[in-house]
């Protein structure tokens, strides 16, 4: 399989990564030579393989449901390029 | 007094009990050593003062008899891992300057052990590189050089600024994270020893996510003992990694020096790639006669599906590292470019911010998880990862202790020489190393020789789950037949 451009602009739009119409055909390309590279993987016979979900086998710890932290709000913000009152400050979404 | 940096951890250790040198002392050594080697490019942020503090207070507990097992140790510490009021970028522009507000788990654990900061080490961005290229600070340079030769080389990756600074005596040891490699490839190309756990073994709690099922912590230091006295103060449960295994944490320094006699070792006849350089075979022949002297004994095995761990990984990984870094958007921490509306400015932002190998990694990444792709390939890839992880199982299965392989298909490389034009280049330094990640094994790389240029060589010894120790004691004896290797300086 491999991508065409419509899909490279459509991926790198999923992705939430604004790609210029110059940088397509070159993307396009570099994404091209991995899939070339991942195609061997159709010739491994995967019937009745389950799939990994786990590489160590191990039951998920479950933590209790409390209330263990809290009250820092100041701090949560502390690395934000933009806030006011302890809120995050991002373009008006709702019209 | 001999130079101070050029001490291993152990015998820095006795000679900080035995007073005949101060913690402080051995830190003012270290600060010196790296102000003297910024053309290395190893550390992107030194913390001298948070250095003579630690070292100052570990001074104190010695002089009571308190000091921990890591006392005045001074450390580097890779940028992928969050230090409290400590800027922490992953090497990448749109972390910018995020000071973490908070501890990773492994570190806390190292500075409770008594270990001294100097500072944050480069590595590739969010550890997606094999060369330390990738780094928004720039490429590290590998203290080593070819013979006669004044080509700039790199360290490896992703963990090229731990490797470079502890090569260079630029500190005791580092720590480094390992998702196909970044651990092992970079300690070969620079003669130092670095040991990726099994998965679970540390905590990934405060750690900057690339790959989530595959990354691991682990130690790059100058000799076995030393990775094996870092690695006891590294690994531990923490409830707040769930895939961290609550299992006791051996004296993995008991097993360096124990006997390897009767161990099973598994040469995998998979591993003898076609064209492979002859000096990479000569390495591996060697290693294997020196475990056979030491007593053990040498069974080919077969690991058939090894070829497809490679392609395997680059869907695993880039889909993983596309969902962990979905978090960038320019809202709660890190770069912000401004856009029409919020769409437009994640965009903006996530442009600007990530690098090329990150961006193309974000996009494969999307692209296998999206609607109609999912079962073609990430599917695809995680049945086959199955496969990969029962290779080994059957092997362990009939009494293999360790695997020997080559560490990497080659030595270091000049910048600039590799993945200029098809990225597959670059990702194939990590062959010998992805399928250790694949399973969730340990893996350690020692240095075991050089090649006919006089650079570094490494090899790869594979172990059962959580059995770390077996590891130690075959690394050491590898250790002590082929001796120890120092770049000669030249900065």
């Amino acid at each position: 399989m491999s991508v065409d451009a419509t899909t490279v602009r459509r991926i790198a739009h999923l992705a939430r990564i604004a790609v210029s119409d110059a940088e397509v055909p070159h993307l396009q390309g570099e994404l091209n030579a991995m899939l070339a590279f991942v195609e061997q993987l159709s010739e491994v016979n995967i019937d009745g393989v389950e799939p990994m979900t786990s590489v160590t086998p191990m039951e998920m710890k479950k933590r209790v449901d409390v209330v263990n932290d809290g009250e820092i709000a100041d701090i949560i913000v502390r690395n934000a390029p933009d806030t006011v009152n302890d809120f995050f400050l991002v373009p008006k979404v709702v019209e | 007094m001999t130079d101070l940096t050029s001490l291993t951890i152990a015998e820095a250790r006795e000679g900080l009990a035995s007073k005949s040198f101060t913690a402080s002392e051995l830190t003012d050594a270290h600060l010196a050593a790296i102000e003297a080697a910024r053309v290395l490019n190893a550390y992107v942020l030194e913390t001298p003062d948070r250095a003579r503090e630690m070292a100052k207070a570990a001074d104190a507990k010695i002089a009571k008899g308190e000091g921990g097992p890591l006392a005045g140790i001074p450390l580097g510490i890779k940028d992928l891992f969050a230090t409290r009021d400590i800027r922490t970028t992953a090497c990448s522009k749109i972390l910018g300057n995020f000071i973490p507000p908070y501890e990773s788990t492994v570190t806390s654990q190292l500075w409770r052990d008594g270990a001294v900061l100097l500072g944050k080490l480069n590595n590739d961005e969010f550890a997606m590189g094999s060369s330390n290229e990738t780094s928004c600070f720039g490429p590290v340079t590998n203290p080593w050089r070819r013979e006669g030769s004044n080509t700039t080389l790199v360290p490896g990756g992703s963990s090229g600024g731990s490797a470079s600074a502890v090569a260079a005596l630029l500190c005791m040891g580092a720590t480094a994270t390992d998702t196909g490699g970044s651990i092992r490839q970079p300690a070969a190309f620079t003669a130092t020893v670095g040991i990726k756990p099994t998965y679970g073994r540390c905590s990934r709690w405060g750690i900057v996510a690339f790959a989530s099922s595959l990354d691991q912590a682990g130690p790059i230091a100058r000799t076995t003992r030393d990775a094996a006295i870092l690695m006891r103060s590294m690994a531990g449960h923490d409830p707040k990694d769930t895939t961290s295994v609550d299992i006791a944490v051996p004296d993995y320094e008991a097993a360096v020096g124990k006997s390897v006699k009767g161990m099973k070792i598994g040469i995998p006849k998979e591993y003898r790639l076609d064209g492979m350089p002859a000096e990479i075979e000569k390495l591996w022949s060697e290693g294997a006669a020196w475990l056979k002297a030491a007593g053990a004994d040498l069974v080919e095995v077969s690991l058939p599906h090894t070829k497809y761990a490679l392609p395997a990984y680059y869907i695993v990984a880039p889909a993983e590292a596309s969902s962990n870094l979905a978090r960038y958007d320019g809202v709660r921490y890190g770069l912000r470019d401004p856009g029409k509306n919020i769409i437009e400015m994640y965009e903006n932002t996530r442009a600007d911010g990530f690098g090329d190998e990150v961006r193309r990694r974000v996009l494969i990444g999307t692209y296998v998880l999206s609607a109609g792709y999912y079962d073609a390939y990430y599917l695809r890839a995680q049945k086959v990862r199955t496969l990969i992880k029962k290779d080994f199982e059957d092997c362990f299965a009939k009494g293999v202790n360790a695997i020997l392989t080559p560490a990497t298909p080659s030595a270091a490389f000049g910048i600039g020489e590799k993945g200029g034009a098809d990225p597959v280049e670059m990702y194939l330094n990590d062959i010998f190393t992805v399928t250790v990640n694949m399973a969730g094994l340990p893996g350690i790389a020692v240095p075991a020789g050089k090649d006919t240029q006089g650079l570094p060589l490494g090899l790869q010894l594979i172990g059962r789950p959580f059995d770390e120790e077996t590891l130690f004691s075959l690394g050491e004896v590898i250790e002590q037949a082929a001796g120890r290797f120092t770049a000669p300086k030249w900065w």
